[in-house]
């Protein structure tokens, strides 16, 4: 019953987020709110940019590509350097080369997936300094490249689709740094971690034991985590550490936070093209396709484990609790990791290395779709546009008309983008574990052997080139072979699909625009969003049948039966 | 259907007794023997490789051949067979929509190089040279009998022309020299008289050449949605290589052994082959077809264009009204009764051969059952522009019939009287678009004939079709608004011009496109000229001048302006069938997949098995027949491919839903029976 609240609870917030964030999200990127522009102006002077000169997509990919390289560089050498930095109570040394690429990599990209412990490797600097800086600046580069690839739909005979400083900057200081000030608050006043003054020591008078309990500036870093779709905990715990996510409130507050901007872009979408009914449609197909994970997911966590049942213990009424926290069950840690695993968020409050096999095939799953349901901050709408593409593309050529998408024709140079965008995350995933499998590097990394060591080096391949971070756990990603794939994962899973969607949408801002007619192939219908599922459905199973087969289909089948 | 509506909608029935393209029965033995051998030259691997997709299995095929002869195996063999096949089936389909152009080509090609002609030499002499040696500008003389060696311009004479062998009309057109009809064709004969032709066609560019090259699918090239569809095809096929090859790692990591040739099934399996496989015929076909109708379409891309147009404009002669105004009312006035107001006007045209005249005689008949008269003594006083009356002089009595304020000056000049009645009654038939022929006895006015435009039968229904496909038509008239207003009302046109002229239609032609709208018309005249290359779809008359036909990008050889809704239709088809086509093969890999994957890994992990749930007899045969439904369905849907989806009238929501219903749903569940069917037949004959 708890549950059903809680989902009650989420689709009313949300809703009312949808509706309200949506729109005030347009007027952030439309220029029409101006209230912080006495912090803008003189970031756009320290910058050296003209905020109010449009760039070309070109210029605008140029500018992304060369502010992600800086960024790497620089977290780079911060958590190489820390040793040598302030703000190191703890007295850490520095990371590791291969780890800190894979590191500086994976907090750029906006994937957050950690090789390490963050309570014992980073510095009270390397955390709010660089990773908690990334956290904000990766999120809000994925809004603006989504914002520009609407651009794209809503303009027409442009030669420009805005200007990425400026799309960030607002970014961060419209949207992620309000909402993050404002939760940050509840997360303290329930009761997370915020301090800057180092571990605590204790000494348990009763057995005697005596430990040090690492503390840190954990709440401010938890909400943008979310917020931002990022995922990396402060704790390697991550959502299960009590410091992290102290109560049921700070639980929900954490998956409505991660869904929030990514549910409410659909409604900057349809407000920026001129029609809200655009975007429910593309939100409809988010919320079908996810609601079905999360009713799959939650109903296979909710089964005994069946471990558990052979040891002889047959009465499992709360589901399969191996490596769940108990404060919330299974029911909530269903929920909110596949929430994570949807979002390419990547935070955890369970070991999906201990879910049943359907459980964890549907986290799994779930990224393979792509991460479009709904998806990152901004990565979901963009990468949804491009499946949209494809999906008019089809259907638009059964109708007898040259396919349009919002009154854009959809030819040679789109289709082609709109393929390289969806199709170069199933070839990374495809690849890089085809390499994994194939070298002794990439066989030593896994815990299990059999099918269940398959799925945890597909599952840590495909979390990360679809940048989203949650780990299986149960391989052991510390390795130069690991750190390195890894890096080369996201980097691309991040990067090739964002520069053919900036292509797009400056190949779509120079277009005309077709008037509307009742020959043309609507795209605010449910037949539309049905197709919109089909063929996300279509590319991932049909690009991943064979390796899920392999992995948690096959696991399950050896229990039993399917289902 | 829509094409029924059509031929009635037509002002001449179609006739096409040796016409250039009749369609071909799809089991027309000769063809088909040429596509088998086509299909085999076709294996070429310059060709092959311009067709990413065929190109994959042609590539697999020779690595399972390879295979099979180090370990031979029934199962490879077969195996290597059917990807053989599948490849040739492809090729065939090519072929066969090539085969069924080239026939007819072979005929017109057969005319060009007979052709002799008669140069006109600078001192007026003439020299006998091979048509195939004219010059652009040169002058050359056809008289009685002769073939006109090139396409050219009369610049002197009048001629009747046999233009059946590219239309296949078998009535012989006037031409003659300065206006709109003194355009030649090569080809064509000379039935009578003599004509001085200027030629203006570039050896080898002749419209019989393009003609040639146009139905054979020779100078085809791929139009830009093709274009789209095969980087799609390509990007599917891409994916799915690593997908496959990854197997084999994954396969070993999982302590299985995975046999090459059943990798390479999936691959094939797998990449969208059976729309690789007929995507070019599709185009052929849709060539084709519009040829079948007697157009010529000079790009793939014009006809593309015709099922993208938002706009039709349409000439109101000809297209919507069948050209001629025709009596439709007797309207007596001043007392007078219809009968006496009929048979006066009815004397009144006796002499008068206009098709107006005679639609007066045939009213008067039909209403009155009044006969032509044998006359005694008569007159006729024919129609002068001064007069604008004519009528005639009979017994005493001066009947009279033109336009009413010239027949009301007549009669108050003879000291008659204008009945009050009269004004209203012509004011009422001009609104309505209708043009008044007053009709007057001597001094007193009888009434008024309304002559009315007669809209076609059919072509109301028509335009509701294309308001459902969400094409818009405007009605192109030189009529003053008000008229123009009523005959639009009755024909059902969404919008018309009225007092059109060359200048102002193109202004709408242009405006339309501003707004990002693709446009269609047809047109003949020089001036049309300027309209028509602006349009997105320009169709030329045959019978219009050179001008027009240069700035087209269609030809209609029938000259039946109605034929643009066609088009249009066809165009649409020809992207239906491709959407359609690509659809059902995507979803067909659903099938393949639950056939193969069980079987890949069948050894190591059995129970994969439970995948099987077409329980299809061994991992063998489940391969088997997938590979072999992959290539069968090829075959089995060249003929939809030829004569393209079924295309009804309907808006594009009624049209997805059909079409995701048939080929999406249908191709999910189609393989699923079909392989298992085939999987039971290689059981039952004991093979697998």
């Amino acid at each position: 019953m708890r549950f059903f609240w809680s989902i009650v609870l989420l689709v009313v917030t949300l809703g009312l987020s949808w509706r309200f964030l949506g729109s005030y999200m347009a007027a952030v990127y439309e220029g029409r709110v101006k209230f912080l522009a006495w912090l803008e102006r003189p970031t756009y002077r320290l910058l050296g940019v003209d905020p109010d000169r449009e760039q070309t997509w070109q210029r605008y990919a140029g500018a992304m590509v060369v502010y992600s390289g800086v960024a790497i560089l620089v977290v780079y050498g911060m958590i190489r350097l820390q040793g040598h930095l302030p703000g190191n109570p703890q007295h850490l040394g520095g990371v590791s080369p291969w780890l800190s690429w894979n590191t500086a990599v994976s907090f750029t990209s906006n994937t957050n997936w950690q090789n390490y412990s963050g309570e014992s490797t980073m510095s009270y600097l390397s955390q709010m300094g660089t990773l908690a800086v990334q956290n904000f600046v990766s999120a809000s580069v994925g809004i603006a490249v989504a914002i520009a690839l609407v651009r794209g739909f809503a303009r027409k005979g442009s030669s420009t689709i805005g200007n990425f400083w400026v799309d960030t900057i607002r970014g961060i200081y419209y949207i992620l740094l309000p909402i993050a000030l404002v939760f940050a608050v509840i997360f303290v006043a329930e009761g997370a971690v915020q301090t800057l003054a180092g571990p605590v020591s204790y000494h348990n008078l009763m057995n005697g034991a005596r430990g040090v309990i690492p503390r840190g500036p954990v709440a401010s870093q938890e909400v943008i985590k979310q917020l931002g779709t990022n995922g990396g905990g402060y704790f390697n715990a991550n959502g299960a550490s009590p410091f992290e996510n102290p109560t049921g409130l700070t639980n929900f507050l954490s998956y409505f936070l991660i869904l929030v901007i990514p549910v409410s872009l659909t409604y900057t979408f349809g407000k920026m093209v001129g029609s809200i009914r655009q975007g429910v449609a593309l939100l409809m197909a988010m919320v079908i396709l996810f609601g079905t994970w999360v009713g799959v997911a939650t109903w296979a966590e909710m089964q005994p484990n069946p471990a558990v049942a052979a040891a002889g213990i047959k009465h499992q009424p709360n589901g399969n609790m191996e490596g769940k926290e108990v404060r919330f069950g299974a029911s909530q840690s269903a929920l909110y990791d596949i929430v994570s695993t949807q979002t390419s968020t990547g935070s955890v409050d369970g070991s999906n290395d201990s879910y049943t096999p359907i459980g964890g095939m549907m986290l799994l799953t779930g990224m393979m779709l792509g991460e479009v349901t709904p998806g990152g901050v901004g990565s979901g709408l963009y990468t949804i546009l491009i499946y949209a593409i494809i999906a008019v593309f089809l259907g638009g050529l059964m109708v007898g008309r040259t396919p349009e998408y919002l009154g854009k024709k959809i030819q040679a140079t789109e289709v082609k983008l709109a393929a390289l965008g969806s199709l170069v995350m199933p070839l990374t995933v495809i690849v890089s574990v085809g390499i994994a499998v194939a070298t002794a590097a990439g066989r030593a990394g896994p815990l299990n052997h059999g099918p269940h060591g398959f799925t945890e080096i597909l599952y840590a391949l495909t979390s990360q080139s679809n940048n989203n971070g949650s780990a299986f756990a149960g391989l052991n990603g510390n390795t130069t072979f690991y750190n390195v794939i890894g890096g080369i994962d996201m980097l691309l899973g991040r990067f090739a699909i964002i520069i053919p969607a900036l292509a797009l949408a400056g190949a779509l801002a120079k277009k005309e625009v077709v008037p509307a007619s009742a020959g043309t192939f609507r795209t605010d219908t449910p037949m539309f969003t049905g197709l919109v599922i089909g063929v996300i459905l279509i590319i991932g199973a049909l690009t991943f049948f064979p390796a899920v087969s392999l992995g948690p289909i096959v696991e399950q089948l050896i229990h039993g039966r399917f289902f | 259907m829509s094409l029924a509506t059509a031929e009635r909608a037509s002002s001449t029935p179609r006739r096409r007794p040796h016409g250039v393209a009749e369609a071909r029965s799809l089991l027309d033995r000769e063809i088909l023997g040429q596509a088998t051998i086509g299909s085999l030259k076709k294996l070429d691997p310059r060709v092959q490789v311009k067709n990413p997709v065929m190109f994959v299995v042609l590539v697999g095929t020779v690595v399972t051949l390879v295979e099979s002869i180090s370990h031979p195996t029934l199962f490879d063999w077969s195996i290597t067979a059917w990807l053989f096949l599948t490849v040739l089936f492809a090729n065939f389909a090519e072929a066969m929509a090539e085969g069924r152009g080239k026939a007819q080509a072979d005929t017109l090609r057969q005319m060009r190089s007979e052709t002799e002609a008669r140069r006109l030499l600078a001192n007026g002499t003439e020299q006998r040279v091979p048509a195939s040696q004219l010059a652009k500008g040169d002058l050359v003389v056809c008289e009685t009998t002769d073939l006109i060696p090139s396409d050219g311009e009369i610049v002197e004479g009048i001629a009747s022309v046999d233009e059946s062998a590219i239309t296949g009309e078998s009535a012989p057109v006037i031409r003659e020299s300065g206006g709109d009809r003194s355009a030649v064709t090569g080809g064509t004969r000379v039935l009578s008289d003599r004509i001085v032709v200027r030629i203006t066609a570039e050896r080898g560019h002749t419209f019989m050449d393009r003609m040639i090259g146009l139905v054979e699918g020779a100078s085809r090239q791929k139009t830009p949605n093709e274009v789209a569809l095969t980087i799609l095809l390509a990007a599917l096929t891409l994916i799915f290589l690593p997908v496959v090859v990854a197997l084999q790692p994954f396969g070993h990591y999982s302590g299985a052994t995975v046999s090459v040739v059943v990798l390479i099934s999936l691959l094939v399996c797998l990449i969208p082959t059976t729309i690789g496989a007929l995507l070019s015929a599709i185009g052929i076909a849709g060539m084709d077809r519009l040829v079948q109708r007697n157009v010529l379409a000079m790009s793939g891309r014009a006809v593309e264009a015709a099922g993208d147009t938002q706009t039709l404009l349409l000439d109101k002669t000809g297209t919507i009204t069948l050209g001629n105004r025709m009596a439709s009312a007797f309207l007596p006035v001043g007392g007078r009764t219809e009968e006496e107001l009929a048979a006066a006007a009815q004397l009144a045209s006796l002499a008068d051969e206009t098709p107006e005249g005679r639609s007066v005689v045939v009213l008067a008949k039909e209403r009155f059952n009044i006969r032509e008269r044998a006359l005694g003594e008569h007159d006729f006083v024919p129609f002068t522009a001064v007069t604008r009356m004519s009528g005639i002089d009979y017994d005493g009595r001066k009947i009279r019939k033109g336009a009413a304020d010239s027949v009301k000056k007549w009669v108050q000049e003879q000291g008659g009287h204008v009945p009050p009645d009269l004004d209203p009654l012509v004011e009422r038939i001009s609104r309505s678009g209708s043009t008044p022929l007053a009709v007057a006895d001597g001094p007193s006015v009888l009434g008024v004939i309304e002559l009315k435009d007669v809209v076609k039968e059919g072509i109301r229904e028509r335009f509701a079709e294309m308001r459902t496909l969400g094409i818009r038509t405007v009605m192109i008239t030189g009529d003053n608004p008000l008229t123009a207003a009523a005959i639009a009302q009755e024909a059902g046109v969404d919008d018309f011009l009225a007092e059109a002229t060359p200048e102002n239609k193109l202004e709408l032609i242009k405006s339309e496109q501003g707004g990002g709208k693709l446009v269609a018309m047809t047109g003949d005249g020089t001036n049309d000229a300027p309209a028509l290359a602006q349009a997105d779809v320009g169709v030329a008359m045959n019978t219009g001048t050179t001008a027009a036909k240069e700035a087209g990008n269609m030809v209609d050889l029938d000259s039946n302006p109605t034929k643009l809704l066609e088009i249009v239709e066809i165009g649409k088809q020809l992207l239906i069938t491709r959407g359609a086509l690509t659809t059902f093969s995507i979803a067909n890999d659903v099938a393949k997949y639950f056939a193969i994957i069980p079987a890949l890994f069948a050894a190591e992990y059995p129970q994969l098995n439970a995948l099987n749930i077409m329980k299809l007899h061994s991992p063998s045969s489940a391969v088997l027949s997938a590979v072999i439904f992959n290539a069968l369905v090829i075959i089995a849907l060249i003929p939809l491919a030829l004569r393209g989806v079924k295309f009804r009238p309907m808006n594009a929501a009624q049209i997805l839903r059909r079409n995701v219903f048939i080929y999406g749903l249908g191709g999910i569940v189609v393989p699923f029976i079909f392989i298992k069917l085939i999987d039971l037949f290689l059981t039952a004959v004991g093979w697998y």
